[in-house]
Formats: C-alpha cells, structure tokens, sequence
C-alpha cells in the first residue's frame, strides 16, 4: 500500500513498541508531534512508554545511555538535527564510547530520531545534514532511509538491534509516498539498494538525494548515458561491496550528498572507491554536495547552494561526454 | 504614549505576516510574539542605544522594541537582499548590531549564553553597557540557564536575565516540563529578582527600571519573570502541523484576550487623561503607515544575492 514516509515512520514505532515492552520513546514534544511520526503513540501507550520532556538536549542523550541500564531500549526523537549538537557529549563521548571503555559490559540499544536537511527555508540553525559528523564517531550507526518502505524496514531493525543507531528522517510535511509491505519485515544494515540499473556510470544517492538523482539519470537516458543509482541505506555500516561492484561495472562514479562537501559521506565513498576500484575508474570520483557555506534563508539563495537534478546531470555529462560539457 | 505606539507597532507588522503566513506566500516559517508585545517593550523603552539585547526564535517584538528598522525586517522575512540579514537569516535570526539586537536565534537557550559573554565584554571594557537576555520559559530548563546564573553571579556581570513566561513550549504545556517556579531558580543565587504581570506594560516598565539601575551600578545580575501568554500558535501553520491535535482551549485564549496588554494600555492612558481616543488614532494611523511601507519596501526589492552566501562565511577569506 501507498504510504507517506512520516506515516511508515509511525507504523515502525507502533509495531515495536507493541512488539517489545521494553521499548520506551521520549523527546521534546513526541506526543503531538510536529513531524507526525509520533502521533497516537502517547494515546495507545501512555506515559510509562512515551513522554514529554524539557528542552534540554544534554540531558536527553545523557539519559537515553542511562536508561539502557535498566534494560530498556530507548527511542530519543531529537527532532531537528541541528539539536543534536546541543545534545553533543553524551552522543559523542558516552554513546559512542561507553560499550569499548567498559570493556564491552555496557549495551547502547538506543535509537536516535532526527529530521535532516535543508530545502525549506528554515534557515541555517534547522538545515544541517549532520550524518558526516556522526559517522566520525565510530561507534554509532547512521541510517539514512530515502522511501517510506525503507523508513520503516530500517527503523525496526535499528529497534531490534544492540546498537545505538541514528535514524535520519528526511525534514518537512509528511515526506514522499511510495509503497510499503503490508507484513511485518525489515531492512538490514549494511545492504545497499540498487535503484535503477545503468551501465555508463554509478551515480550514490545518499537519503533525500534520490529523488533527484533517479531525476538526473532520466535526463541521462534521454541523451544516451545509461545510469545506475545506488542507494546505500546506512553509511555506518556501509555497503562497500554494492558501490565498488557497481564502480567496476561502469567506470565512473558520483556521489551526491547533501552534506557540505568538506569530510561528507560523499568524499569518505568517493575514498574507498578511489583506493579500491582504482583500476577500474576511468576519469574522476566527482561529488556533488553542499558548498561549504551554512544553509541560506532566502530559497533563491538556498536553490544557489542545493544539490539538484539538474547539478546531478551535469557532473555525469562533465564526465561522460567532456567535450560537449 | 511611546510605549503604546511601540507595542502597536508590534502587533501590526505581526498582524500582516500572520496573514501572508496563511495564504502561504512567506518563504519560512514564523513564530508571532502577539499577546507578549508589553514585555519586550516594557523592557527595551528602559534601555539605552549602546545596551544590547539577545532574543529568540520568538525576535521580532524584541527587535522592533529596540528600535529594529521595520522595513529590513520585513524585507529579511520575505529574503530580500534589503533584509537586516541580507535575507540570509530570516524570521527567526533578525539581528541589527548597530542598534544592539545581536540577534535572535533558532536555537532554543542559545542566547543565555551569548549575553553572557557580551556582558563580560561590557565589563571587561567598562563601557556602562547593560545587556538583556530575552528567553523562554521553555528555555529555562536547558542546563546553559544554570551556568549562565552561576557565571554571572560570581563574576558580577552586567546581565539582566528577562524568562517570558508564555505558558508552552511549543505545544507542551509549561507545568507538564517545569518544576517550581523558574524566578527561584534565580533567587538560589541571592540576585536581585521580580515577578511582573508581563501584560501590564507599566509594570514591566517599572521592574525592568529598578532591574537595570542594579545590574549598571556593577552588582551584578538580576532576573526578571514576566507573566504573559501566547495568543498565537507555537508558530503560524501550526493547525495544519498537527491534524487536529489539540493543546489547549479556546476558552484559555480568549480569557487571555481579555488581558490584552495593549488594549489594557489603551484603556489605561484613557482613564489618566494622558491620551485622548483622538490621539490613540493617530498613532493607530501612523503604525500602519509603517507597516505599509514596510510592505512596499519589501516588495519593492530584490531577491537575496546567492553570491553573497561565499562572501559572507568567512572574514576575507572563501569558504
Ligand atoms: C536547542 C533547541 N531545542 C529545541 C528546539 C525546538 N523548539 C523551538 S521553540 C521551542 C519551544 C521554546 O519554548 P520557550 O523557550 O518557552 O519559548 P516560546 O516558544 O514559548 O516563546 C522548541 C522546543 C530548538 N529550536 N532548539
């Protein structure tokens, strides 16, 4: 059935918390949720499971590594991702770091909510795309989902699973539709999905850069170049071995990101193919990200800085077809 | 009869975005401040040109109290290149250095902190500045508020600390996520502290006077709670947000409207015989004159320049 990515989003959390008691959400403002994603969990679950809590990030993550303790798993919904830096040192030095330096003692079943990305005009303090950072830490896994199908798939497993997990949902009203099981599945970590098939060059789209990817690649078939489009679903752990099959199978390789360019997820992929298909490459890993610059309020401005199809398409012909560029 | 025009000034230019939010015309999103005006007027009128103020996602009333220029104001909104910020901020981030406003911010709690350190500039220049920190009830329960009271306490800064009490965060009632009473988390500090009825512009005039003398004579911090209401939305669309869902009576709005600070200032200033209905119209007159203008100016102009986002990065140097 067709469903909005908020709405499967909603199913995720629903099913899970029913599945396992030990499943408890907090979060600024979860139980009647900005986003929609929470919506009608308080209703169903009540205050033992889900709650309102103060504005008061630092604390937030701190008590999401405490309460796994008492053997509960925690979703913290951060809302915007720009609140996960107020929300930074237990993220950075407890979560991350606690299961090593106690000697494995400590289980972080924690998963982390947090809407990503500019687009909207929300100005630069709502707009960041901090995947790159977190990926930095180690010990954290990022999930990325672009479709309403993977929304869900991911979000059970990161429930399911040991590990404290950062679910990146895309920004703004409700996301896309598109289709979603009816029974009960998952998606692993670690699998990438192969979009569309292409033989001329490798185009990864990371998150909400699919759909302007899958945008771009028909533009390319129009003139002739063939696209494959793939889509890694989680940076942390990384599908290295669906990139580098593909980059081996055409030689070319872009990554678009909405990241600023600097240490993005598209400069660490565009690395690990460099380093490991380099004999197969022919021409440049190009990326195609965010400006290093902070996200603009005016959309004039912040279209200037976005990554587009149109941008997308350019990077390929640059590559494929050097003179007509 | 400056404080009157002030707040009306206020409520008018929010009036209008409130309007052009809801045919869905404004680029981002806006959070009104009508039914606080008295605070941040009450406050700013008490101050001088070189003080300096921080505010919040919640900023126009503040930046229009302390003399903000309506006109870039409205052009930053819409994300002319006219705008204070060159359009580069918008709604949420209006900043005007050179009249003091060093900016409202989106980032909840962020300006306790950042007033602090101005005022710490202001004592280490000795300049007689006084900074206000605009924040939150919301806002109080971020750690940074407890640390920002401890910094200033025992280094004796020039801070007056203003918690707009306006009975949410967002759509979360005040008493579901704040313990005791925000004005004794202050008083754990012996500062000099007020609880105001943040609709009565008189009575915050009057605090924020007794406030600021302490806080420019160099005994340190003071704190002042204002008790108001939020008659908009968290922010303007909010009913299409949540689908229905539901925080709070209409009844409750309305008992508040009846507590209008600038009606009640109104009635006020008629009852003293310090204005007449007459002069109260005038000024009703020249308010949306401004707010018209501040309209026309900012149709009138051009988009931001996209340029500009890698000139302005960095201090002489790209990004
Ligand atoms: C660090 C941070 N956390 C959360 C938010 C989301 N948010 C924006 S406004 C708001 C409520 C603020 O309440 P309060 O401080 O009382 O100010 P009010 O909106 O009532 O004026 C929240 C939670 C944010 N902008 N920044």
């Amino acid at each position: 059935m067709r469903k909005r990515y908020t709405q499967a989003i909603n199913e995720a959390l629903f099913e899970e918390m029913e599945r396992d008691p030990n499943v408890i959400l907090f979060g600024e403002d979860v139980e009647l949720a900005i986003f929609g994603d929470t919506r009608g969990l308080y209703e169903r679950f009540g205050a033992n499971r889900i709650r309102n809590t103060p504005i008061c990030e630092a604390t937030l993550t701190g008590m999401a590594v405490g309460a796994t303790s008492a053997g509960y798993h925690v979703v913290l919904h951060m809302m915007f991702s720009n609140f996960l830096y107020t929300g930074f040192d237990a993220i950075a030095n407890q979560m991350a770091k606690l299961r090593l330096m106690t000697g494995g003692q400590l289980e972080l079943p924690i998963t982390i909510l947090a809407g990503y990305g500019g687009g909207r005009s929300n100005a630069a303090q709502h707009s960041d795309s901090p995947h790159p950072l977190l990926m930095n830490l180690g010990g954290v896994n990022v999930a990325m989902p672009a479709t309403p199908a993977d929304a869900k798939g991911l979000l059970k497993t990161a429930i399911r699973g040991r590990n404290p997990t950062f679910f990146l949902e895309a920004s703004g009203r409700g996301g896309d539709s598109g289709d979603v099981p009816e029974d009960d599945y998952t998606v692993p970590f670690g699998k990438a999905a192969v979009r569309r098939e292409g033989r001329d060059v490798t185009l990864i789209a990371i998150g909400t850069m699919l759909k302007p990817t899958l945008a771009a690649a028909k533009r390319l078939e129009a003139l002739g170049i063939d696209a494959e489009v793939i889509d890694p679903r989680t940076l942390v752990p990384l599908d290295e071995a669906s990139i580098l099959r593909s980059v081996r199978k055409t030689g070319h390789a872009i990554i678009v990101d909405e990241a600023r360019d600097r240490c993005s997820a598209a400069s660490h992929i565009a690395a690990i193919v460099a380093d490991k298909a380099f004999s197969a490459l022919k021409g440049p890993v190009k990326r195609v990200t965010v400006p290093d610059v902070a996200m603009p309020y005016a959309p004039n401005a912040e279209a200037r800085v976005f990554p587009n199809e149109e941008g997308i398409a350019n990077a390929a012909l640059a590559l494929l077809r050097p003179v007509a560029a | 009869m400056a404080l009157y025009e002030r707040m009306l000034l206020i409520r008018r230019m929010e009036e209008k975005l409130s309007i052009d939010s809801a045919a869905g015309v404004l680029p981002g999103a806006v959070h009104l401040y009508i039914g606080q005006e008295a605070v941040a007027t009450g406050v700013c009128m008490q101050l001088e040109a070189k003080d300096w103020i921080t505010s919040t996602h919640r900023g126009h009333g503040h930046y229009l109290a302390k003399g903000g220029d309506p006109n870039s104001m409205m052009a930053e909104i819409w994300g002319k290149r006219t705008g204070i910020c060159k359009g580069m901020g918008g709604s949420m981030h209006v900043a005007d250095l050179s009249k003091g406003i060093l900016g409202a911010n989106g980032i909840v709690g962020a300006g306790l902190a950042i007033a602090n350190g101005a005022a710490f500039g202001a004592q280490l220049r000795g300049d007689g500045r006084v900074v206000v920190c605009f924040f939150g009830d919301g806002a109080s329960n971020q750690g940074v508020f407890m640390e920002c009271l401890n910094v200033s306490t025992l280094w004796k800064l020039p801070i007056l600390f203003v918690c707009e009490h306006n009975q949410f965060s967002e759509f979360t009632r005040a008493e579901q996520v704040t313990a005791g009473q925000i004005v004794d988390r202050a008083r754990a500090f012996g500062i000099h502290t007020a609880v105001v009825d943040g609709n009565d512009v008189a009575a915050v005039w009057q605090a924020t006077g007794e406030a600021i003398a302490v806080a420019r004579s160099g005994a340190g911090p003071c704190f002042i709670e204002a008790q108001t209401y939020r008659i908009q939305g968290h922010m303007e669309f909010e009913k299409e947000l949540l689908a229905g869902g539901k925080y709070r009576e209409l009844e409750e709005i309305a008992s508040w409207r009846a507590r209008d600070p600038i009606e009640r200032w109104a009635r006020s200033l008629l009852g003293s015989g310090v204005a007449s209905q007459g002069k109260l119209d005038e000024v009703e007159a020249r308010v949306l004159r401004a707010v018209n203008d501040a309209v026309a100016f900012s149709h009138a102009s051009a988009p931001a320049d996209p340029e500009l986002v890698f000139d302005l990065m960095f201090a002489g140097q790209t990004p």
